[in-house]
């Protein structure tokens, strides 16, 4: 019998590759299909967003907020709202903290679709993808209503929204989560309970508690390995504390706490959870001014806060310092995406090549989030 | 735990260390300092600042939130936000680094990717726009820009080059 020799092979993959979700690159050392580790490199979708926040004016900025995270706009939006109403001390009303909640649920929903309905598409179920989709499209015509755009909402303001919500939104919405809870159940016959979907995702990709805290993961993914930790919860800002909903963490169901799965499954849930929320919200929000008075230039007192919110990838952390002008002096995203991407070089290891892309879906990762 | 406990806590595990504690408010008054209070290190303890503040029972500061840089012309302040999920706890630490002295380029801390692995990246993303060296780094490069880039952007002195490879940086005005 003839022997073969092995040796470590050197792929690359991407920075184009239909699976990666955006601009993303590997190089992965494998030995045949088993990796040895894959190496994130990143930075092809660097804009710099901070270094030009420098030279913006306060409500100017606001724009290039969304294109930190053009999946969740209306959550980096509101978070660097908040952190300049914080350090200025600007207190928006309630029911622009109100409209702020239900537009945050409704992106939360959207993007959630899209992220399990990716994963789905990227272990090779590509018909669940188009459903998960056709439902975004509903809210994403809902969003348009309220705020003009699809995609990169520029909602919240410094001191409340934009717009009050349209006339009959309401009515038009409830229907929509009535229809995207009955195609989850359909979503979840389909998918979430196929035997080939849990195998791919079952014990694969495993990220402990400890070590999830430890590469700082946040949001689904910190809960996907069991922490049951939710800011909205935990560290309530805004209405939440009059709200009322479940925070779903993993629990090993398909194999390994901490796997793929686990990750999947309690962004499937979070959906039904900000459904819960938005209906709550129509019927809580009390009547009044969507905005406060804010002065036309918004000059901050010298200094610097953290503000952290419940973005839909997890906490996103926004440092802002003040130098007194009206331009911020140091503006700083501390995404969730720019951290789930470091801790793939360690959890690769002894993976299959083809459980990176399960990985990485199941990570949520977003690379203009990543790079900034 | 309140910041004046924990910092009378240090205090007492390093009694020969300069600490200070910066208090400030929200909303702040005429003389007060707004924000965030917080603990201003020197650079040379750190390490054994902050595996205290990790390892101990009492602060538990088991995740590294935040890590970034502000310059402030006269100085570099190397900013960390810790975070304990076990007490549900935040803490701000800061290490001031002069960079008065125009022949030092490059200011130094220390790493706390032993302490915290997230600070791999972290301080990567630090050293490739301030140009900050975390001393004992594993594996200290660039990661947002390229390799080759010059300069460091969010240094307040940065000016950026001419051209990049030949591609221009600047593009004529639109209306002349």
């Amino acid at each position: 019998m003839t022997e073969f020799k092995t040796q470590e092979m050197t792929l690359n993959m991407g920075p184009q590759h239909p699976s990666t979700h955006g601009v993303i690159r590997f190089i992965v050392k494998s030995d045949g299909e088993v990796m040895d580790r894959a190496i994130p490199d990143v930075g092809y979708l660097h804009r710099s967003i901070e270094k030009i926040s420098e030279a913006m004016t306060y409500n100017g900025f606001m724009p290039w907020t969304d294109r930190v995270d053009y999946l969740a706009a209306m959550n980096c939006n509101v978070a660097y709202a908040m952190a300049v109403e914080k350090l200025t001390g600007i207190q928006p009303t309630k029911r622009a903290e109100y409209l702020r909640v239900i537009a945050q649920e409704l992106n939360r929903i959207i993007s959630h679709l899209l992220a399990v309905g990716s994963l789905a598409m990227d272990v090779g179920a590509y018909t669940p993808f188009l459903h998960t989709l056709r439902e975004r499209e509903a809210i994403n015509t809902l969003m348009e209503e309220l705020c003009g755009q699809r995609l990169t909402y520029n909602y919240a303001r410094i001191g409340g929204v934009i717009y009050d919500l349209p006339d009959g939104f309401v009515q038009k919405t409830l229907p929509v989560l009535d229809r995207v809870e009955r195609a989850l159940n359909e979503f979840n016959r389909l998918v979430t309970d196929n035997k080939i979907f849990l195998k791919r995702l079952g014990g694969v990709g495993v990220i402990s508690r400890e070590e999830a805290i430890d590469y700082n993961l946040v949001g689904p993914n910190l809960r996907g390995s069991g922490v049951k930790w939710d800011l909205r919860r935990d560290e309530p800002y805004s209405v939440y504390p009059e709200l009322d909903f479940e925070v779903p963490v993993g629990c090993g169901e398909a194999g390994v706490l901490g796997d793929c799965y686990d990750r999947y499954i309690v962004r499937v849930k979070e959906i039904t959870e900000a459904c819960k929320i938005v209906r709550q919200c129509f019927e809580k929000m009390p009547a009044g001014d969507h905005m406060v008075k804010t002065p036309k230039k918004i000059r901050p007192p010298k200094g610097e806060v953290y503000t952290r919110v419940e973005s839909t990838r997890g906490d996103l952390g926004v440092y802002l310092v003040s130098d007194g002008s009206d331009k911020p002096y140091r503006l700083k995203f501390r995404t969730s995406s720019f951290t789930a991407m470091s801790i793939i070089e360690k959890v690769s290891h002894g993976l299959m090549i083809a459980d990176l892309i399960a990985l990485i879906a199941s990570l949520d990762i977003v690379a203009p989030e990543i790079d900034r | 735990m309140t910041l004046e406990e924990i910092f009378k806590e240090l205090q007492k595990q390093f009694s020969t260390v300069p600490l200070e504690l910066v208090v400030a408010k929200l909303p702040a008054a005429a003389g007060e300092v707004a924000g965030d209070s917080h603990i201003i290190v020197p650079a040379d303890k750190l390490i054994e600042i902050c595996r205290l503040l990790k390892v101990s029972d009492l602060f538990f500061f088991d995740c590294l939130s935040n890590l970034t840089a502000v310059d402030w012309k006269d100085r570099l302040e190397v900013v960390y936000h810790l975070f304990s999920y076990r007490h549900r706890q935040h803490l701000e630490l800061k290490v001031k680094l002069p960079v008065d002295n125009p022949t030092v380029l490059h200011p130094t801390v220390p790493t706390v990717e032993s302490i915290w692995k997230v600070a791999n990246w972290l301080e990567r993303e630090v050293f490739d726009l301030f140009g900050i060296i975390f001393e004992g780094h594993s594996d200290l490069r660039r990661i947002m820009l390229p390799d080759d880039w010059v300069g460091y952007p969010l240094r307040k002195d940065y000016k950026e080059e001419e051209d990049y490879h030949g591609i221009t940086t600047t593009r004529p005005k639109l209306l002349q």
